[in-house]
């Protein structure tokens, strides 16, 4: 079998450094660090670079630009350290992101809650306390991957699709939480529910979060959260952020 | 004064579009951008402008239009019906509008894209660096009658040239390079790819097209299912049924599906352009092959603006004179605004 890290192209479109077969915490956390250094490398030849759960994507001209010679230099970097191992990299984002938990707002909570064999007062309290980290963004613009969550929430996705969750919404499946950019339909459990934008695309930073932000989703009441909507029309949802020490 | 063009009528998908925009792939927003990006180049040839600037794009219909200044518009891509104020428009070429007149731009006769470009480019704002609607991204829409959109000032004095384009237009072959899963097709499987007569589906749209054929579907060895990973613009995706499809400029930045090859950048535009039911085949090429093929196209991009003709020539250096639309739009801008 292969041994991790590998090194593909992608087309003619760049370079991908692949931590591991499947999704796994330390991969993850490998892609993170060695995408940041990466980008700190700022070589002139990568247009961009991005993060799929498990491997950094290095984008690059390769009709022009020498792909091996590139491909080295990434060598060189892997070799630097054990990434599985490797800290995570700083200037991250706590969010705390009030949520309402079931409810017709969320109307899954108890059938998610059953599949992961909790009752649903259990599962509120870990979903609201469990603090997940921004493993990739993608699917639709600024929708974050977060995981991951107990083995206990490795539930499959439902057989058949909802027909459509709100924007907002946060839902559950294979350990992991997403929080939808748009309205949508999908085979993950609805859960809670914010109103935290991920996606403002006519501001100066379209983007909420960034890989390896981290986040947590605190129980308030629907009161609550209608109150937040009235008030805070940031696209925040009423969320408090704090720099990651 | 206003610089505005109208949209007197709309087909069903006019949109804004000009290269697209980069830098946004770690945050799930592709490139988007115009899904035939020569018809972008022949018309800035035409122009003599930038193929950046933002042009519409319509998909298998037009619409009618007008401008408050004169100006100057090229037509490319897809082949449609054209008239400004009843006076046939030659395809692939650029002509005057004058203010108020109408263009009359009808169903495509050929291709799926066309696009209709102006002197100086549709002034929208730019959002994240472009101009260019990403319907799977949310930003922008399709124009609506009655829409209007803000013209730049332009002196462009280029109407009246011509250009042939690229072939591109009728299906045909289009070339593939091995990509991070074609390693998970049996050798078998990925023959038996490269020699099916395939048409273009009747599903397809900016996101990807769907490639239908008679025989078996191409599944990888025992069925797998893979991590998400990243995915690149022309990556041939192998859904559960086994059916191709080619992902386009506004497909997503990441999926689970296989993906048995990715089609050359500058083969693209074929598929985007092959209307339904049009043949197309799959040829893997090497890496070394798929680059010189790219240096090769954007040796003819670069060379575009030098390969427009004036449309009214002397008669006598013609042989086939009446391939040619010789006067039209030309003498309607010209002697009755």
């Amino acid at each position: 079998m292969t041994d991790f890290p590998v090194v593909r192209t992608v087309g003619l479109s760049g370079v991908l450094v692949t931590f591991a077969e499947a999704m796994t915490g330390p991969a993850n956390r490998a892609a993170l660090a060695f995408r940041a250094v990466v980008d700190a490398e700022g070589l002139p030849e990568v247009r961009e670079t991005s993060m799929s759960l498990v491997s950094v994507y290095v984008v690059a001209d390769l009709v022009t630009v020498d792909t091996n010679a590139l491909i080295d230099k990434l060598r060189v970097l892997l070799d630097q350290q054990d990434w599985y191992a490797a800290p995570l990299p700083k200037g991250r984002t706590l969010w705390h992101i009030p949520t309402v938990y079931g409810t017709d707002l969320a109307p899954q909570l108890e059938e998610a809650a059953t599949v992961a064999g909790l009752d649903p007062d259990e599962a509120i309290r870990q979903l609201s306390t469990t603090r997940v980290r921004v493993l990739t963004i993608g699917f639709a613009p600024g929708q974050p991957y977060l995981g991951e969550l107990d083995e206990v929430w490795n539930i499959p996705r439902q057989q058949g699709l909802t027909k459509s969750v709100p924007a907002g919404a946060l839902v559950v499946a294979i350990r992991q939480l997403v929080v939808f950019t748009n309205a949508t339909p999908t085979g993950w459990r609805h859960v809670g529910q914010t109103a935290f934008r991920t996606f403002r695309k006519t501001t100066a930073h379209p983007f909420a979060l960034t890989p390896g932000d981290e986040l947590v989703f605190p129980q308030v009441s629907r009161d609550k959260l209608e109150e937040i909507i009235a008030k805070d029309t940031s696209g925040n949802g009423g969320a408090e952020q704090e720099a990651i020490e | 004064m206003s610089r505005k063009f109208t949209v007197l009528s709309a087909g069903p998908a006019l949109l804004v579009q000009d290269l697209g925009r980069t830098g946004y792939l770690a945050f799930g927003v592709t490139r988007g951008g115009a899904a035939d990006i020569f018809a972008l180049h022949e018309a800035a040839a035409l122009l003599g402008q930038d193929p950046n600037l933002a042009a519409i794009e319509m998909t298998g219909m037009g619409g009618s239009f007008k401008s408050d200044i004169d100006t100057v518009i090229a037509l490319t891509g897809a082949e449609m019906t054209a008239e400004i104020d009843g006076a046939r428009l030659m395809w692939n070429a650029s002509h005057a509008l004058p203010a108020g007149a109408t263009l009359k731009i009808g169903g495509a006769q050929k291709g799926t894209y066309g696009y209709l470009s102006v002197a100086g480019g549709f002034d929208v704002p730019l959002t994240m660096g472009a101009r260019s609607s990403h319907l799977t991204a949310g930003i922008g829409a399709a124009l609506q009658a009655g829409q209007t959109l803000p013209l730049k000032a332009s002196k462009s004095t280029r109407a009246g040239y011509f250009i042939t384009p690229e072939p591109r237009l009728d299906g045909g072959e289009v070339r593939v390079i091995a990509s991070i899963q074609t390693g998970q097709f049996a050798p078998e499987t990925l023959d038996r790819f490269g020699q099916t007569a395939f048409t273009r589906d009747a599903r397809g749209n900016r996101q990807g097209v769907r490639m239908a054929s008679d025989g078996e579907g191409f599944f990888t060895d025992g069925g797998l299912s893979i991590v998400s990973e990243v995915i690149t613009e022309g990556d041939i995706q192998i859904t559960g049924d086994g059916a191709p499809y080619v992902l386009m400029c506004e497909c997503q930045t990441t999926g689970g599906y296989p993906r048995i090859g990715t089609v050359i950048a500058c083969d693209l535009p074929r598929v985007a352009q092959a209307a339904a039911g049009a043949p197309l085949r799959f040829r893997f090429i090497t890496p070394d092959d798929a680059r010189e093929a790219e240096l090769a196209a954007r040796k003819t991009l670069k060379a575009l603006p030098g390969k427009t003709q004036p449309l009214v020539r002397d008669p006598h250096d013609i042989d086939d004179l009446l391939s040619y639309q010789l006067v039209s739009g030309v003498i309607s801008a010209t002697s009755d605004p």
